[in-house]
């Protein structure tokens, strides 16, 4: 039987989910810009999800727009409040544990005249505050830090990081992608926020960016004005719908009870260091003097799926930045693995990776120079 | 995984790893790209030609599949070979042994060779000392 310890990666579907899609590919599959029935029908079911999506982050339907994922919401966010405020600054804020697709995006933003401060983290991955009110300028437009961090779980406090861009007049994007129905996330604290379906049992291809009323955005798809003239491209009708059942029923389940039980047992482990706190899903260790890459192939022989931030992985080759950012050494970012639960994840599936496991660091610790 | 089925086999069951006792010769090789460590052990003795050959040969790493799998096979491919000949070998002769692979992967058969040489120069430089 598969273990499957990805989802901070991409989540199976839901089959409440799925089942709610399916009529809006081959019954109810008329396009919601047009103005017959069942073109209604189409704009009413989008209508549902957007208000569902609102009120999970205490926010008014109008300030939602449907995207193509999290990686559109964060390139939407980013680069719509730069261009438009250009005159006002061209100076952003984000950090060094960032998404590829907002880290990405900055190194992009900076080839077109933008400056961009990439803020250190803590040991734990914590953004200091007084680090980021000193690095604010008045040329500064957008403060962008991510909520809930994919690689070891930390959780920033949006409302205080929030509080100082409002003080400074500044632009406050956070993407929750990860977090989105994980922790508590309330739009009060932030200006845009990226949210995503596929992390949280929806389909993939779909997502949202919350922006707050008043926000000066620039349009980032043109097209046929849909989303109120905020993004073009005919409505991902089963998309959103799916998306707004994986809100609906969305739950972190035993989560938390079985990130405890596998973060015990891999410290029982000789040489493994913990990482990960704060995201319920997230378990990330240090197998000291063995690299990920052996690892995540050795479980996945066995038919467990996990990650890892080793360089080995990557298709750049190059050892994952956030583990980096919070001041391992190369050769504890190559020796890091990833395990991210989800609600469909049982506690005898976590016992048997603590069972299987042992014996695989033994036998790469046998191979290893570093024993 | 992006592996043929001889660099798993190979990453299964390698050959040939830990730690030789009595070595002539150690080559110790870090990749500066990736991070990964091999240490490839020799243990050199004359044959009936008193030629100088590879008579025992083992690694241990600190790597990925491909980087244990290439470590694995250049033992398996440099035993009993005549110091001349084990140099001779490519790392070419290691992805062919292991069914290719993958682009990205290219570089750990080259750390499995740089490894052979070092070793063997090690025991070059020990043995000018004696």
């Amino acid at each position: 039987m598969k273990i499957y310890l990805d989802n901070a990666a991409t989540t199976q579907i839901d089959p409440l989910v799925l089942k709610k899609m399916l009529r809006f590919f081959d019954k109810d599959y008329a396009n919601a810009s047009s103005p017959h029935a069942m073109g209604e029908t189409a704009r009413e079911v989008i209508e549902e999800a957007r208000k569902i999506i609102a009120e999970s982050i205490n926010a008014k339907n109008d300030e939602i727009v449907f995207t193509s994922g999290g990686t559109e919401s964060n390139n939407f966010a980013i680069k719509g409040i730069a261009f438009v405020n250009k005159d006002k600054g061209n100076h952003i804020i984000t950090t060094k544990i960032e998404h590829k697709s907002v880290l990405n995006t900055c190194k992009w933003l900076e080839s077109q005249g933008f400056e961009i401060t990439y803020l250190d983290v803590d040991k734990k991955g914590f953004v200091n505050k007084e680090d980021l009110e000193k690095a604010i300028t008045d040329k500064t437009i957008l403060v962008s830090i991510i909520h809930g961090q994919n690689e070891i779980g930390v959780i920033q406090d949006l409302k205080v990081l929030g509080n100082i861009c409002k003080q400074h007049n500044v632009y406050f994007h956070t993407d929750a992608c990860q977090s989105y129905t994980k922790t508590e996330i309330d739009s009060k604290n932030a200006d845009l926020i990226s949210l995503n379906a596929h992390k949280i049992h929806g389909p993939k291809g779909v997502g949202a960016l919350f922006i707050k009323k008043g926000t000066e955005i620039d349009i980032f798809m043109h097209g046929g004005g849909h989303e109120r003239g905020m993004r073009s491209g005919t409505d991902n009708v089963p998309g959103i719908v799916g998306f707004g059942k994986a809100v609906e029923i969305a739950s972190i389940g035993e989560m938390k009870e079985l990130n405890s039980r596998l973060t015990e047992g891999l410290k029982k482990i000789d040489k493994v260091k913990i990482n990960s706190h704060g995201l319920p899903h997230i378990v990330s260790a240090i197998f000291l003097g063995i690299e990920g890459e052996a690892i995540v192939s050795s479980l996945d022989l066995e038919d467990i799926y996990v990650a890892t931030g080793s360089a080995c992985a990557s298709h750049n080759l190059e050892p994952n930045q956030t583990l980096l950012a919070i001041g391992l050494a190369h050769q504890e970012v190559n020796s890091t693995v990833r395990f991210s639960l989800s609600r469909f994840n049982t506690k005898d599936e976590v016992d048997d990776v603590l069972e299987i496991l042992p014996k695989i660091v033994e036998r790469l610790r046998e191979i290893s120079p570093f024993k | 995984m992006p592996y043929s089925k001889k660099v798993i086999d190979a990453f299964k069951n390698p050959h040939n790893y830990g730690k030789l006792k009595d070595y002539s010769g150690l080559g110790k090789i870090g990749n500066p790209i990736c991070g990964d460590v091999l240490y490839l052990y020799i243990k050199i003795n004359k044959n009936e030609k008193g030629k100088e050959i590879i008579e025992d040969i083992s690694f241990e790493t600190f790597g990925c599949v491909a980087a244990l799998a290439s470590s694995s096979v250049i033992t398996d491919l440099a035993k009993g070979k005549t110091i001349s000949e084990a140099l001779k070998l490519s790392r070419e002769d290691v992805t062919q042994e292991l069914g290719g692979l993958p682009e990205i992967k290219i570089h750990c058969s080259v750390l499995a060779i740089d490894a052979l040489h070092k070793a063997v120069d090690d025991y070059r430089s020990k043995k000018d000392g004696e």
